[in-house]
């Protein structure tokens, strides 16, 4: 009885899984800065799922306040966060602008975590818990699509977003790796997630004041003239 | 008890400056409260080398050989800029009026830097070389000039995204942990202690995520390109933390991990660190030859410094460990009094190009002969310290067979030595342009200047015995004994 209910947890935390790989890809493949937010606040959720059911299946009440801790942290106080700290007109109707079109990004985005998967497959089989089996991968699948837009992308809340979805990837993995970790520790990296918010958006608007445009590619100026491998 | 105290200062200073009555004073709160926390560094320093390890919280705050000589380095260089910082922020800045904000957030940082190897317990250390991170970026911004943004922009983003990539990297260390039957991983003792029985895979590919992501913090090439930046358009008090400072804490994090790494009998790296230190010594090298900046110049001659450390680290034998520690010390000193001296000349001349500044002797003989003393020292003349620390990391790499590896270091120094000098040659000679009117150096200044090359001249000649004995004790403790 017992067994099978762990089966069910499992399955559910792998189609939980399969959703935040999902929502990766949808931030991808959004050119609207606030799509792009509010998939990040979906992952988020997903993520805080993922917590509960592998923190039900232990017993661990870590587990179970890092979900709560990761839904007040990522879905609700950083949205707010950057709602006040930048003016609107940052949030609503941007096309965002990208290096490579969507359709490559989407396909070097499944690359990635194909890659994800064979990296850390000599490893996981050092473990016999599934999860770790499905959580490791797709966590380093996160990391990688995360670090992929950040660098695709030329504007700053995307970028800041593409941190975030970063940080989202190492924690999907964290919970199934490391659901010891002391609670300060969760609560700390919480901490530090939102002042991340905060120190960008402020920033980011400074930027927006001084310079009148957020995106990355028009700030070039800062460079060594002669590169030697040019 | 100390501990609690030299941590908890900075934060104590941060918290006055921000109140409304106490903004105008911040300056000197800034200093008192940095001069005490050094003073508490000094006393904890003296207990270590009775008792071999200060506690402040037990498993939480605990202090051995190589944190107190990190700590120590901190406050000193903190202080010591907080000091500079008076002349010259109230000279130079255009922001007078949010100068407040600077103090608070600069002893932030201070907090920041000084707990990061306070911290017994690895995941903590990870909060706070983010928090380093974070506390940092809106000063380098604070001219809130568009390069200077920029500068920031380019700082957060490539160290940011180091962060996710790290954590993982603990992550994976806790895992490991708990499987050699470890159960939670509290403290880098026992770390140390279980390291020969954790999977040495598990271990390497650990310590592959937090290369990479403390390494982009550290400015180890190719992940050095926020630096220059960042030191170009920072207030000079700022540069001398990032460069003396802000780039040594995590690498005294990897250094703390990578002796876990190299006590595992199957995961030698030691081999690999000396290739990316190398790579990292041979871009600064060559960047130096071809830089406009004096600032920028400083930094790259960071970057320089930080493959040196990592290279003598990765000899691991116990010279290349006394090695990478002195050269630890030595460059957070001299490089801080580098940056002493760039604030003096900036402040002289008004400008970063070294190609507008000529004659600076005749100018100002005062920043002239920092520029010639600091210079000399960063470069690894002798008999300054940085010139005793390379050499024995030399003979230790010849000792423990990397004859290549030292044949090569060897070269990059001196042509990064040469590099130095051409540039300083130029600004310190010839005749200056006709219309230029120096300004004085700001008092602050001064102090800040002649307290900073005491240890510079002095260590170079002679290490005192308790110097030389924490330095040993930390070595020791760098290679997990």
């Amino acid at each position: 009885m017992a067994s099978a209910q762990t089966q069910l947890i499992e399955g559910l935390n792998a189609l939980d899984a399969g959703l935040i790989l999902l929502t990766a890809f949808a931030m991808v493949a959004t050119r609207q800065v606030q799509g792009v937010m509010r998939f990040f606040i979906v992952q988020s959720v997903f993520l805080a799922i993922s917590a509960f059911l592998i923190g039900f299946n232990r017993g661990s009440i870590h587990l179970l306040a890092l979900g709560v801790i990761t839904i007040g942290a990522k879905a609700v106080a950083i949205p707010l966060v950057l709602k006040r700290t930048l003016p609107d007109d940052l949030y609503e109707r941007r096309e965002i602008n990208q290096v490579i079109n969507i359709p490559s990004s989407l396909l070097l985005a499944l690359l990635l975590a194909i890659a994800a998967e064979f990296l850390v497959g000599p490893l996981v089989s050092a473990s016999t818990d599934p999860v770790v089996h499905v959580n490791l991968p797709i966590g380093l699948a996160g990391i990688l699509i995360g670090a992929y837009s950040l660098v695709a992308r030329r504007e700053a809340i995307p970028q800041l977003v593409g941190i975030l979805a970063m940080e989202n990837g190492a924690f999907f993995a964290g919970v199934a790796i490391a659901p010891d970790l002391p609670l300060i520790a969760e609560l700390a990296i919480a901490i530090d997630v939102i002042l991340i918010a905060v120190v960008i958006g402020v920033l980011t608007r400074d930027i927006t004041r001084t310079v009148g445009t957020t995106e990355a590619a028009t700030m070039s100026e800062l460079k060594e003239e002669p590169y030697i491998w040019r | 008890m100390a501990l609690m105290i030299a941590v908890s200062l900075p934060l104590l200073a941060a918290l006055l400056c921000w109140i409304r009555p106490f903004r105008a004073v911040a300056w000197g709160i800034t200093v008192a409260c940095l001069t005490l926390s050094f003073a508490a560094a000094v006393f904890i320093a003296s207990r270590i080398l009775a008792n071999g390890i200060a506690i402040g919280i037990p498993r939480w705050f605990e202090a051995d050989g190589l944190s107190i000589l990190v700590i120590l380095l901190v406050s000193f260089v903190c202080t010591l800029a907080a000091i500079f910082a008076g002349g010259y922020m109230h000279h130079g800045s255009q922001q007078t009026a949010r100068l407040w904000w600077f103090y608070c957030n600069y002893n932030l940082l201070a907090f920041a830097l000084i707990v990061v190897p306070a911290f017994a317990s690895p995941n903590l250390v990870w909060v706070g070389v983010e928090l380093i991170t974070l506390f940092a970026i809106l000063l380098v911004g604070f001219e809130n000039t568009p390069t200077a943004l920029e500068a920031a922009w380019k700082y957060a983003i490539l160290t940011l995204m180091g962060a996710p990539i790290s954590l993982l990297g603990f992550f994976v260390l806790y895992w490991a942990y708990h499987m050699s039957g470890g159960g939670t991983l509290e403290t880098w003792q026992g770390l140390y202690a279980s390291a020969s029985t954790m999977s040495p895979n598990l271990l390497k590919f650990s310590f592959l995520l937090v290369f990479v992501g403390f390494g982009a913090k550290v400015g180890l090439a190719p992940m050095h390109t926020w630096l220059p930046d960042a030191h170009s358009q920072a207030p000079t008090p700022i540069c001398a933390v990032l460069s003396g400072i802000k780039t040594t804490v995590p690498l005294y994090a990897i250094l703390r991990l990578l002796s876990v790494i190299l006590a595992s009998p199957e995961a030698r790296i030691g081999n690999w660190m000396v290739v990316i230190g190398l790579f990292s010594v041979g871009i600064a090298a060559f960047l130096l030859l071809q830089v406009r900046d004096y600032k920028r110049m400083f930094a790259y001659s960071t970057v320089e410094h930080m493959g040196i450390i990592l290279t003598a680290a990765g000899f691991a034998t116990s010279g290349g460990e006394w090695g990478a520690v002195a050269q630890l010390m030595n460059h957070s000193i001299t490089k801080s009094l580098c940056f002493y001296t760039a604030g003096a000349v900036l402040v002289v001349l008004g400008t970063r190009q070294i190609r507008e500044v000529r004659g600076l002797f005749r100018l100002s003989p005062f920043a002239g002969g920092a520029l010639l003393l600091c210079s000399l020292a960063i470069a690894g003349a002798p008999p300054f310290p940085i010139f005793l620390s390379e050499f024995s990391i030399l003979s230790a790499g010849l000792r423990s067979g990397h004859n290549a590896a030292v044949i090569v270091l060897a070269i990059l120094i001196v042509l990064a030595f040469i590099a130095i000098f051409l540039q300083v040659n130029r600004m310190l000679f010839g005749n200056p342009e006709p219309q230029s009117t120096p300004a004085s150096v700001p008092g602050s200044v001064r102090t800040a200047i002649l307290i900073a090359a005491a240890p510079v001249v002095v260590l170079g000649v002679y290490i005192p015995g308790p110097v030389h004995s924490l330095m040993t004790l930390a070595a020791q403790q760098l290679g997990g004994h």
